[in-house]
């Protein structure tokens, strides 16, 4: 049973997460930081392009270093 | 978004599904047994359809606002990680997805078990090879309908763009008695990738509150845009390749990748 939970858990973290959980994180936080950053006056539109260009490179970056 | 773009978008993405699917299916098929494989997508199609019927209603219902922030996030989560991998293999970096490899491979695993019948199915192996995975890549494809679809408000053109995807596929796959390898899934993926990034950057931001200027048009300058970046990396990341060291992180790349390749689902 115990074994099947984990499969279970296993593939829905591989589904939604894949190969590099940073990736997740990141976007998470930069949404966070997107909501924070919508109830002030300035602009907000920008930031989750602006985390997208940062995040990308450095995660193939960890994705070729890894192979 | 305009309807046009929804079609294409959701044909797009199913499409490249749709291809490993059929992949499994062909090789449960040729190695086992022609009726245990196309009970088992059937079995397969069947949940599928249970799972549409019962989140279509549920998914509408959610506040477009709360929706775009949840569907945004994991939309950008997979449409990143689709990107990365088609940079990492468009780069040198990890092995091409080889439909060719994979059919041979699962061929290989499906001739080695012993035969065994349960109930209607002549061989349960056959079966449940099929099932899964058409399970497995059909709930990407269920996905990609319940939130393009909710987005938009058209859940129906979502699906019907995706089961065009999937039959024509399908067609294509039934004709040939082959893997598909002709069909240009890597460049596919790489499309595929841009377009999950960019609606995710779209709908993630919108959901958490911020407005885009120009609204729905900043995505017609929004996709171009991850395009020609995940370009450029292409082209960057090459370029390491070919740099001291770099053909070995090529090679060990590319015995990793065909390694995974199997396993692998996106």
């Amino acid at each position: 049973m115990a074994a099947r939970l984990r499969a279970f858990a296993a593939f829905w973290y591989d589904f939604v997460v894949g190969d590099d959980w940073l990736v997740a994180v990141g976007v998470v936080a930069s949404l966070f930081l997107t909501y924070e950053l919508s109830r002030t006056s300035v602009p907000a539109w920008w930031l989750l392009p602006l985390v997208l260009a940062l995040l990308l490179p450095f995660s193939l970056w960890r994705g070729a270093r890894k192979r | 978004m305009g309807s046009g773009a929804l079609f294409i978008a959701v044909f797009l993405a199913c499409a490249v599904e749709a291809v490993e699917a059929t992949t499994i299916v062909l090789a449960a098929g040729t190695a086992r047994d022609w009726r245990s494989a196309t009970i088992g997508m059937a079995g397969a199609l069947a949940v599928l359809a249970i799972v549409v019927a019962a989140l279509g209603p549920a998914v509408s219902d959610v506040p477009l606002r709360g929706l775009r922030l949840v569907v945004g996030a994991l939309l950008l989560v997979f449409g990143l990680q689709w990107l990365r991998k088609a940079i990492l293999r468009a780069s040198g970096h990890k092995a091409l997805h080889d439909e060719d490899k994979i059919f041979a491979e699962q061929l290989a695993a499906a001739t080695s078990q012993v035969r065994r019948r349960a109930g209607l199915v002549p061989d349960w192996y056959g079966f449940t090879l099929s099932f899964k995975g058409v399970l497995l890549e059909g709930l990407e494809v269920v996905f990609i309908v319940l939130t393009f679809g909710a987005n938009q408000h058209d859940i129906g053109l979502a699906a019907i763009a995706a089961a065009c995807a999937v039959a024509v596929i399908a067609t294509a796959g039934v004709a040939v008695r082959s893997p598909l390898s002709r069909v240009p899934e890597n460049t596919m993926k790489f499309v595929v990738g841009i377009m999950l990034t960019a609606f995710g950057t779209f709908w993630g931001a919108e959901g958490a509150g911020a407005h885009w200027p120009g609204s729905d048009t900043s995505l017609l300058a929004l996709i171009p845009a991850i395009g020609a970046f995940a370009l450029i990396l292409v082209a960057v990341m090459r370029a390491s390749v070919g740099r001291p060291g770099g053909q070995q992180v090529a090679a060990r790349g590319a015995a990793a990748g065909a390694a995974a390749a199997a396993g692998e689902g996106s």
